[in-house]
């Protein structure tokens, strides 16, 4: 799994409450059998035209943001499906972290699989961030996991909270799998123990 | 004595495996449901890491997403979909996990599926790579979505790391009015709430109104806790749940079953267990409801009108809710029985059962769908449809001008052959009103079955209440 460590990168802000996972990526492009190559289909809907161009308006098509690794995004983002695509497709743009006042459950979840990390903050912090990032490519933001900080363009510090095994998982990249598989034997008496209370499990 | 504990308390402690000081939990599932969007990659990652599945029996496998509404004997035409399906096939049959294909007659949606075979029972944990698997908290089982990465972690342990939600519980008092249904119940609650309301919380339904709906009412109102941001929803079992899994095909037979409800009625929240957060609805109260905007959390009365976003003081939500109108072409003030309608769908894990496909006859039983529109009914699964059909409701809706489909998710979410066109606007017994939820552009309103049927056969939407 990708790590996250630090990231000092231009900032888009899309300021809509409830972002859903079909904004984010959809349907169409859920055909796929892999994990790649997604980048081109996020948040389609929003920036191509009916024709296949750009939409101009949208914020990732704009210059300053073309290059933009983080979003700052209004309430809810990630709400809906639980597809990894919309993951997967931040990613696969060069999208590594999401700043919000919350995020849907399955999908914060989902990001830290992917080295995608999703930030809350309180609703003044996300107005600052928001404010700041409507700067532009002048203004980049810094974020740090493991002091737990985000600082912006003019010095200011805010400071977030995470769960402790996430972020020890994101700092160093590992895999959710292969910590399971050595908990072999605790799964085995568990179902030692299952067989005989609940049998028709 | 132990303190008082809730439902999904009681669940949680039982499937522990292990728990660390921080509070980091790896908790076993009982049941995995596997369809073909979010499974090539997770069966993808156990080949490159020479993984097997754990617990083939506890997995079930079937096509639902992508599969054509229409005779599916002599193959699937769209390429990708075709992929995806024989990629789904292969897999099931490399790993030992039991499939059915879109050709098999219990094959349907995920959802209507597991319940309808006994494979959802009581107690259990259960996932699958849907948001909508909340449907099976109707059983009193702790059921939710996962991604991709975590169906491989599943599919590889058996089991999820996990942090525990808070409680919440949600009292329904009182009856429903007449033309008041479970989907009326959960979009009010959705509305009270709004979509992140239940963010980081389990619902457990409660009351009088809850108690009385049927297993189909209660997977409805399941269904949709997702799209009040809870991690799952649930309604404890009693004699409804027990006598409604009784007798089906992965049920526990004999001395099983006896051990079985003995352990399922001991699953009741306790008398005086804490919940983080409470609210309560009068039943008697609600209206059947209607779906303005592009969120599930955007809904009104069939009586009132479109509401007006300035009245909203938060300026993003404000903005957002503007954009809402706008892209469903809507203005502020409308009443709502006045919005015309182009397209009418009916099925979905929402609302796809067999119970849902009755009301929807006795509506339209002898009329017409209105000429300025069509109609198509989905019926959940192979087995809901056979019902249909042994009830003869297929002759009153095609007698009606219905197109009665072949089963799987259809319109809910396009990505069949079954979409909106740009600017198209539906009358939707599905969960979900987002933009290009039903095609791209496509524009979309939540109702319940009744009104769906209703809105089908007048052009426009109709207040059930007052429907002769």
């Amino acid at each position: 799994m990708d790590k996250f460590t630090k990231l000092t990168a231009v900032a888009a802000p899309m300021p809509i409450v409830n972002i859903d996972t079909d904004m984010i990526i959809p349907k169409q492009y859920l055909k796929t059998i892999k994990r790649t190559g997604l980048g081109v289909a996020l948040f389609s809907e929003m920036r191509y035209n009916e024709d296949g161009t750009e939409n101009p308006d949208f914020v990732l098509n704009k210059p300053a943001y073309r290059n933009a690794e983080i979003l700052v995004a209004g309430d809810n983002f990630g709400c809906g499906s639980s597809r990894e695509h919309a993951p997967w497709a931040l990613k696969d743009f060069g999208i590594s972290c999401i700043i919000s006042t919350s995020f849907a459950d399955i999908f914060y979840n989902n990001s830290f699989q992917n080295g995608l990390l999703p930030i809350v903050v309180s609703p003044e912090n996300l107005e600052k961030l928001l404010d700041d990032a409507s700067r532009g490519a002048n203004a980049t933001i810094s974020v740090d996991l493991e002091a737990q900080e985000i600082r912006g363009p003019d010095g200011g510090v805010i400071h977030f909270e995470i769960d402790p095994f996430k972020k020890h998982c994101m700092l160093n990249g590992l895999d959710g799998i292969g910590l399971t598989m050595q908990k072999q034997d605790e799964i085995a008496s568990f179902e030692g123990k299952l067989q005989n209370d609940r049998p028709w499990i | 004595m132990s303190a008082p504990k809730t439902l999904y308390d009681k669940i949680w402690n039982d499937h522990l495996v292990e728990q660390q000081p921080d509070g980091t939990c790896l908790l076993y599932i009982d049941r995995h449901l596997v369809h073909e969007v979010t499974s090539p990659q997770a069966f993808e990652g156990l080949r490159l890491n020479g993984r097997k599945v754990h617990a083939p029996s506890k997995t079930l496998a079937v096509v639902d997403h992508n599969v054509p509404t229409t005779d599916r004997r002599f193959g699937i035409e769209d390429p990708e979909s075709a992929l995806q399906i024989e990629t789904l096939a292969q897999n099931a049959a490399d790993f030992g996990v039991e499939y059915y294909s879109e050709l098999d007659r219990r094959q349907g949606i995920v959802h209507i599926v597991g319940p309808e075979q006994g494979f959802t029972l009581p107690g259990m944990t259960i996932v699958c790579g849907d948001s909508h698997t909340s449907t099976h908290g109707a059983f009193g089982a702790l059921a939710h979505g996962i991604g991709t990465s975590e169906v491989e972690h599943v599919l590889a342990t058996q089991t999820l790391i996990q942090k525990k939600a808070k409680n919440m519980r949600v009292n329904v008092d009182g009856k429903l009015p007449a033309g008041v249904t479970a989907k009326d119940i959960i979009l009010a609650i959705i509305g009270q709430i709004g979509t992140a309301g239940g963010t980081g919380h389990v619902i457990e339904f409660a009351g009088e109104a809850i108690r009385g709906l049927s297993m189909e009412g209660r997977m409805t109102v399941c269904n949709m806790t997702i799209e009040g941001g809870a991690r799952a929803g649930m309604i404890a079992p009693d004699d409804t749940t027990f006598e409604y899994i009784y007798g089906r095909p992965r049920a526990p037979q004999g001395r099983a079953w006896d051990m079985a409800l003995d352990y399922w009625r001991t699953l009741p929240t306790d008398e005086g267990a804490f919940f983080d957060s409470e609210i309560r609805l009068d039943a008697a109260d609600l209206p059947p409801i209607v779906t303005w905007g592009s969120s599930p959390e955007d809904v009104v009365s069939i009586s009132g009108v479109v509401p007006d976003p300035d009245q909203i003081p938060d300026e993003n939500k404000r903005i957002s809710k503007w954009r809402a109108l706008k892209y469903m072409g809507l203005t502020p003030g409308t009443r709502m029985t006045d919005v015309k309608l182009d397209r009418i769908f009916i099925g979905s894990c929402t609302n796809g059962r067999i119970e849902d496909l009755r009301e929807v006859a006795k509506v339209v039983e002898g009329r017409s769908v209105n000429a300025n529109l069509s109609a198509m009914i989905v019926p959940g699964s192979g087995v809901v449809k056979e019902q249909a059909e042994a009830e003869g409701l297929d002759k009153i809706f095609k007698a009606a001008g219905f197109d009665w489909r072949e089963p799987g998710c259809s319109m809910c979410l396009a990505m069949n052959a079954d979409k909106l066109a740009p600017e198209e606007r539906c009358a939707s017994t599905s969960n979900r009103n987002f933009e290009g939820r039903q095609g791209f552009k496509g524009r979309t309103h939540l109702v319940s079955p009744a009104m769906a049927a209703a809105a089908a056969i007048a052009g426009h939407f109709v207040d059930i209440r007052e429907w002769r």
